[in-house]
């Protein structure tokens, strides 16, 4: 690793102005994934703003018909939580596949989306229930928020402080994971919810997480796996690497997206 | 940068000077010389370096030391009491849960967070517990049956 200046901060203001403030800083939620990118040399911040003694960031709560995640909240708590689990099963679901138990007891939902990995799982999540992205400056609706390979919506010196989730009558994530890192090699997010049914996909796309409208429409008007069977994605835009093709990777997006259908459950 | 940070490690304080970029890891390692838990592939993925922070098992090789200020820390070397052995390291050694012993430790203390909040673990959860930590000698089915037992002895 390259040297750094660690500072440590009290509420979301005080990052905001660290981040201002240093040549070249970032912020750090879990480190999951921002510690071995240091460690490879792949980044080379002046300051690293570590936002977990900001207390106010961590916990789950119920407001009307949304499940509002704190950004620093980790994994594995949502995974746990009793909240998650019966008003969005498959969100808890989609958090306890991610990684490693070690992983999940640090990684955190608004570090996973801040730093948007086309493989990640959460930005399917996301997209797939029409969630808003909440910042310490404004709201960003999870369409606009994931802007590409590793970019987002966010300003320098913004902050996602938590993600307010949409409960669904419906919704189940699949993924086929890679099988060392459990990254996705392709995961599909399909919900019904108060407006409409969306499909949203990720670690198949070179831009990260994107929409199936075909898909959306089919299970509109039917929504059972066969309506998906027969839509298939283009390949040409999607990642081919080691573990899977684009052609590899279109076929997965119709066989995960069945699978999610059959699978989509409702909360209570 | 340098930090002085202070924790509890093993139910001892400790304290110390270290740059900002220090890993638990090596703050455990190399100032305070509890050499038990290990470096495996220093990329998150193996588990040899697995600890307890706070009550959760995490890898020592993807935290900063200065994160871990204030923090209770527990390592392999903080569970025998004397010679005798923890009861889940007992059963790893009962149950040839170890061949060359490197993944051992970290087996050991991820074993133990699934135990503490699963005390009767199925072999299925065993081994999807198991996920973040790698045994290169694919000893792993006497590792899980050691867990079982581990686990058996000390409900």
């Amino acid at each position: 690793m390259y040297d750094f200046t660690y500072q440590r901060v009290g509420s979301v203001d005080d990052a905001a102005a660290k981040v201002k403030g240093a040549d070249d800083a970032m912020l750090m939620a879990g480190g999951m994934t921002l510690i071995p990118t240091l460690k490879q040399r792949l980044a080379q911040p002046s300051d690293i703003v570590d936002l977990s003694g900001i207390s106010g960031l961590i916990g789950i709560s119920i407001e009307g018909d949304n499940v509002v995640v704190g950004a620093m909240t980790t994994h594995a708590a949502v995974a746990a939580s009793a909240d998650v689990k019966s008003k969005i099963p498959a969100l808890a679901e989609l958090a306890d596949g991610i990684g490693d138990p070690q992983v999940r007891n640090r990684g955190t939902i608004g570090g996973s989306i801040a730093n948007n990995d086309p493989a990640a799982d959460y930005p399917s999540a996301c997209v797939g229930l029409g969630a808003t992205i909440v910042t310490n400056q404004r709201e960003i609706a999870a369409d606009d928020f994931f802007t590409g390979l590793f970019e987002t919506a966010l300003d320098d010196g913004e902050v996602v402080t938590a993600v307010k989730f949409p409960a669904p009558s419906k919704a189940a994530y699949m993924k086929f994971p890679n099988p060392a890192s459990r990254y996705a090699i392709v995961g599909v997010f399909v919900a019904q919810g108060s407006d409409g049914v969306r499909v949203a996909v990720t670690g198949a796309g070179q831009d990260g997480v994107f929409r199936v409208s075909e898909m959306e429409s089919a299970l509109t008007s039917d929504f059972s796996a066969d309506a998906v069977a027969n839509i298939s994605i283009p390949d040409g835009d999607l990642n081919s690497d080691i573990h899977a093709s684009s052609e590899y990777r279109a076929h997965l997006v119709t066989v995960m997206a069945k699978r999610a259908v059959n699978n989509a459950s409702s909360g209570d | 940068m340098t930090h002085s940070v202070s924790m509890t490690v093993n139910g001892k304080s400790v304290s110390g000077e270290v740059e900002s970029r220090t890993l638990l890891v090596q703050f455990l390692r190399e100032n305070l010389r509890l050499t038990g838990t290990h470096v495996g592939c220093d990329t998150s993925q193996c588990g040899a370096c697995v600890v307890h922070k706070d009550g959760q098992s995490i890898k020592s090789c993807t935290i900063l030391a200065a994160q871990c200020d204030g923090a209770d820390v527990t390592t392999i070397e903080g569970l025998a009491d004397g010679d005798t052995l923890h009861p889940m390291q007992e059963a790893f050694r009962e149950n040839h849960g170890l061949q060359c012993g490197f993944c051992t430790p970290g087996m050991v203390m991820s074993a133990l967070d699934l135990v503490k909040n699963n005390p009767d673990p199925s072999e299925k959860e065993i081994r999807e517990w198991l996920e973040g930590n790698i045994c290169r000698c694919t000893g792993y089915h006497n590792i899980v049956k050691s867990i079982k037992a581990g686990a058996d002895s000390m409900r």
